[in-house]
């Protein structure tokens, strides 16, 4: 992994920042430059996601990939925010918390690491309200 | 355009293949494939090849020049080489390109091939090198690896339609007795459910046993139109359909997690095109990548409605013998899944059956069968449908 991916996104990552379309009202997390609906006729602006949301799906991690390892098992889930759009994060809880449905808000924490001696990444994950 | 044709197929065992590296498994199947067809390397005009991540799994990118060169058609030849990639989809999408490279009239004789050698690094290097076939911005950072989104598909599933997790077992058991008919397979063996159920949880519910395994193996097929089709082999097999659609590379972007609207929009596309219908195909090689995946693919191509593909799985409706019967060569799970083969191994599979020459795994009567090949969690499906009568 390089470090600029994930440092360029850091308004966003550390501060749930997507965009919001002004022509036919869409919110967009992760952000759009190009909105799918309006397309070329889309303006898009800055938006500042409230994060607080439902969780649509789950699982638990028992396998990860590299840099996540150290982890496991942890929460998955995707979160459809009160905004609208969906995204994927952890979910901070014990097992048998976490269900379809349940209501969650966001906290910010260290996501992942490169190594021992590597970049680690910080953003946003969730616990329940 | 032309119809187009198979003449001929090439596809060496997969597994754990130790002792070859990626050019020996794409040269392998290559040559077998064109001995097959009974042609010689003058008159193939171009290679397409299926390889999601030679940069990653062995540090290997240009691929094309590689394969071209070691396959002995690049020294003197100079035969045109192209390398296509859409992760698990990239051998689906190389044969694609070789059929409309064919069916345009800018070349007659194509070898599409796919191959991909994983097992050179170690399982976190593979998992991250597959997770990049996900949003590495968006799901990869945040941990999510592909067992990890299949699973959140399950979840819904079982949540939706009360999917259970006998139930996906059903699908793994049945590919598994399907791979013990397969001289090819990476498995070979009978499963329970039981041996499901009772396997390491790699992401919930899915367990080691829902999931495909990492391979190394190669796949090719040789194209040509199908007006001299004849003139190379006595039971060529006709490309009735060939498409392919995109959806959001996330799956969170989806409008329904539990639908691969991908596959609903090709498979769509390919009835269109050949002028059929489900109820027409009489066998299908789908994408199970994890059990929950080929659950997925049967509803989504219209053989069972949104959330009956669970049931029918665990009541042998995709078995041999069945009215549809699905991934007859064991699929991803038991023949194995190195990820840029498989979308050429499924039409070698299928143009065995055709043929009449698939062994005991033979389908009887089978005339026109179907490939499904899925990029990702479903950002790109690829749809064949292929016929043996013209």
């Amino acid at each position: 992994m390089t470090v600029a991916r994930f440092w360029r996104k850091i308004p966003h990552r550390y501060n749930l920042i997507g965009t919001h379309c002004t022509t036919c009202g869409e919110y967009y997390f992760p952000p759009r430059q190009m909105c799918p609906t309006c397309r070329r006729d889309g303006k898009i602006e800055s938006y500042q996601f409230e994060g607080k949301g439902e969780v649509i799906t789950y699982t638990v991690i028992h396998t990860a990939a590299k840099g996540y390892d150290n982890q496991v098992p942890y929460n998955l889930a995707i979160i459809k925010l009160n905004e609208g759009p969906s995204l994927t994060g952890q979910v901070i809880c014990e097992p048998g918390e976490l269900e379809i449905g349940t209501r969650v808000r966001p906290v910010f924490r260290k996501l992942g690491e490169e190594s021992e001696k590597g970049m680690i990444y910080y953003g946003t994950k969730f616990v329940p309200e | 355009m032309r119809d187009v044709a198979i003449i001929g197929t090439g596809c060496t065992k997969f597994g754990e293949l130790w002792d070859r590296s990626l050019r020996d498994l794409f040269v392998e199947a290559g040559v077998s494939a064109i001995v097959d067809a009974g042609i010689q390397g003058e008159e193939i005009d171009g290679l397409y090849m299926g390889n999601m991540s030679g940069g990653r799994f062995v540090e290997q990118e240009h691929v094309g020049s590689l394969i071209a060169d070691y396959s002995g058609l690049a020294s003197e030849l100079h035969v045109p080489a192209t390398r296509v990639e859409a992760a698990c989809a990239s051998g689906g999408l190389a044969l694609r390109q070789g059929i409309l490279a064919v069916a345009s009239g800018y070349a007659d004789i194509i070898v599409a091939a796919g191959g991909e050698k994983m097992t050179d690094v170690d399982l976190d290097t593979a998992t991250d090198a597959l997770a990049a076939a996900a949003d590495r911005e968006w799901e990869g950072i945040m941990g999510a690896t592909f067992p990890g989104l299949y699973a959140m598909i399950a979840r819904l599933h079982m949540h939706k339609y009360g999917t259970t997790s006998e139930q996906l077992a059903a699908v793994s058991v049945k590919n598994h007795h399907n791979g013990t008919m397969n001289p090819i397979a990476q498995f070979r063996n009978e499963i329970t459910i039981d041996t499901v159920l009772r396997s390491n949880m790699v992401a919930e519910p899915l367990h080691m046993f829902d999931c495909s395994p990492i391979s190394d193996g190669a796949a090719a097929v040789v194209l040509a139109p199908a007006d001299v089709a004849k003139k190379y082999t006595d039971t060529p097999v006709y490309v009735k359909a060939t498409t392919q659609a995109s959806s959001p590379i996330s799956l969170h972007d989806r409008a329904d997690i539990t639908t691969l609207d991908a596959s609903v929009v090709a498979g769509q596309r390919a009835y269109k095109m050949a002028g059929l219908t489900p109820d027409d195909i009489d066998i299908v090689e789908v994408h199970d990548c994890f059990t929950i995946a080929e659950i997925c693919a049967i509803e989504d191509l219209g053989f069972f409605k949104k959330g009956d593909g669970g049931r029918a799985s665990e009541d042998g409706e995709t078995a041999i013998g069945s009215s549809i019967p699905v991934n007859t060569s064991g699929g991803l799970k038991a023949c194995g899944h190195p990820v840029g083969a498989t979308g050429i191994k499924q039409a070698v599979v299928i143009t065995e059956q055709l043929r009449g020459t698939a062994g005991k795994s033979q389908v009887d009567g089978a005339g026109i069968g179907m490939t499904h090949n899925v990029g990702g969690s479903g950002g790109t499906a690829v749809v064949h449908i292929f016929s043996r009568d013209r």
